[in-house]
């Protein structure tokens, strides 16, 4: 135990350090990335993870919250309002989503929250007097958190690094919670967990939304870090890229979908500035992660881990905690 | 007063009727089995009774309250529990969290996403108590994938009696077993105690027979003969359906 703890304690200092030990605002502004897209992917892990129901329309529940941002802050108001509508848009939003699209699992989830995700995509598109259809909505500065300004890369990190600790902790606790442990259970047998005196329905539809606050609070750091919100981050690709996230980080485990976005905003920013080919790389690392980690890269090291510490480690200490009598 | 009774209940699955007009009386404290061949409804009728599915036209009753209506999940909280023919448990969990999501299922705490599940003393109690009973508390930690088949049976014995129910609907509850096994399980349900109404449908009858008190045999989705142990069993239309001859 005290292993992990010194292993949080490592990570939350390398995470604390970021802007001393990478150079060049660049890099700074790419670590922001990995953690808005973290916190991102942590709500959508919520539902596809935690509750087995996979989502290919959040990108739209992102975008929402970040044109609500741009859109009243545009309309002249300050950004405690500009936050407080994407946060209370991203949520009713999430309503429409969860109501509509838990009438049904599996398949049927997926497609229903695929279109709902198109229909945002093409209101944000053809809905000029709003959104600025394909120009989109530009932002004039960020907003002083305490009198702080977060205006430098690195102070910005530093804001979005405080959300996604918040943010991480709050998936902490909510998957050791009995919610979360009912929220897992619907997923591997919601029949019996009707059976034993569970609302399954209202289960996924609270998880829809813890999925859908975490997923707004991303758009809303995304639109202050690029200033910018446009139809391209609503559409089909944003929603599976995320979705790519949690998967290759690993669904359903609380570090994996950082991982994975890690990952995916490495190579998408770091990478294709040396590759032009960027998405095929991209494409070969999940292929090779499917081959190798079926399960994802978080859950898949661990496996391998044990297997090494097993094989090479002569602890004898056995992998699995099944106390024999 | 009943405890369960369920009156004309009948429920077809397009031109097939599964179970017609099917009258049910079950005493407080009595054990009941129902019997049929393989197609006769009966787990069909289980599932009518826990309002899994809902019948055509009929009315199912707990201790004098009308729940025909009453959507499946309000059921255990009513006291009514219930175990699966076939197994259905959470495999990538460890034997107590599958009791301790039984006892989750009817306390108010399942709606909390602050606290944490692990260190909710009364329901590792409860959920030990109950695996005590069926004789598992030494492994209760061990996940379920690595349990066998007999010891899963007796994992959905104990959810149901973790719920402390008031009838107990049991579904072929010794169906794979071994012989040692199943005389474990026998004893077990002998144990449980007289302010449980039980209803069991099994195929077995070397063990099932010495369970039960009354019989109601199914066939077609009909109740052909019912009465005491010995009666059904004497009743030529009982060797007609089911002993085939």
């Amino acid at each position: 135990m005290s292993g992990r703890l010194f292993f949080y304690a490592a990570a939350l200092a390398a995470l604390l350090t970021v802007p001393y030990w990478i150079h060049g605002d660049y890099y700074v502004n790419v670590s922001s990335q990995i953690l808005f897209y973290a916190i991102f992917a942590m709500g959508l892990n919520i539902i596809a993870g935690y509750g087995g129901l996979v989502s290919l329309g959040h990108a739209g529940l992102f975008g929402i919250a970040a044109y609500s941002t741009g859109y009243v802050l545009q309309a002249g108001f300050g950004h405690p309002l500009a936050i407080l509508t994407a946060l209370v848009l991203g949520l009713a939003s999430m309503a429409v989503y969860a109501v509509l699209s838990l009438r049904t699992t599996g398949i049927g989830f997926i497609m229903i929250t695929l279109a709902l995700g198109e229909i945002i995509w093409g209101l944000c598109y053809r809905w000029i007097s709003i959104t600025g259809g394909d120009n989109g909505i530009n932002l004039h500065g960020r907003p002083h958190p305490f009198g702080l300004s977060v205006d430098s890369p690195t102070a910005f990190y530093y804001a979005t690094l405080a959300v996604f600790v918040a943010a991480l902790a709050s998936v902490a606790l909510f998957v050791r919670s009995p919610l979360g442990a009912a929220l897992m259970g619907t997923r591997d047998q919601p029949r019996r967990m009707n059976a034993l005196g569970f609302h399954v329905w209202a289960i996924r539809f609270w998880a829809c939304m813890f999925s859908g606050l975490l997923t707004a609070i991303a758009g809303i750091l995304f639109v202050y870090y690029t200033q910018f919100i446009s139809p391209q981050a609503v559409d089909l690709t944003s929603s599976a890229e995320v979705l790519l996230m949690v998967i290759a980080g690993g669904a359903g485990t609380l570090f994996g979908p950082i991982v994975g976005a890690a990952l995916v905003v490495t190579v998408k920013s770091v990478v294709s500035g040396f590759i032009e080919r960027w998405n095929m790389l991209l494409g070969a690392i999940f292929v090779t992660i499917v081959i190798l980690m079926p399960e994802g890269l978080v859950p898949g090291t661990a496996r391998l881990w044990r297997l090494g510490v097993r094989k090479f480690g002569g602890a004898g200490k056995p992998a699995v905690t099944g106390a024999e009598p | 007063m009943s405890a369960l009774s369920v009156s004309g209940l009948s429920k077809a699955f397009g031109g097939l009727q599964v179970t017609r007009n099917v009258d049910l009386d079950v005493q407080p404290g009595e054990r009941r089995l129902i019997i049929g061949p393989n197609g006769a409804g009966k787990t069909t009728l289980f599932n009518l009774i826990t309002g899994e599915l809902s019948p055509d036209s009929g009315s199912v009753t707990l201790f004098g309250e009308d729940i025909t209506r009453v959507p499946s999940r309000r059921r255990p909280h009513m006291g009514m529990a219930r175990t699966y023919q076939i197994i259905t448990l959470f495999p990538h969990d460890t034997i107590i969290h599958n009791v301790s999501l039984a006892l989750l299922g009817l306390s108010p705490l399942r709606w909390n996403p602050l606290i944490e599940m692990k260190r909710q003393a009364h329901i590792a109690t409860h959920g030990h108590e109950a695996l005590e009973r069926v004789g598992l508390a030494h492994i209760a930690e061990r996940p379920l994938s690595q349990t066998s088949y007999g010891e899963r049976r007796r994992v959905e014995i104990a959810m149901a009696l973790a719920q402390n129910p008031k009838v107990l609907l049991l579904d072929e509850p010794f169906a794979g077993l071994s012989i040692d096994e199943r005389r474990d399980v026998h004893e077990l349900l002998l144990a449980i105690p007289r302010d449980v109404t039980m209803v069991m449908i099994e195929h077995n009858m070397d063990v099932a027979l010495e369970f039960a008190e009354r019989i109601t045999l199914l066939h077609f989705g009909e109740v052909i003969v019912e009465g005491s142990r010995a009666e059904v069993v004497a009743d030529p239309r009982t060797r007609e359906v089911y002993l085939g001859h």
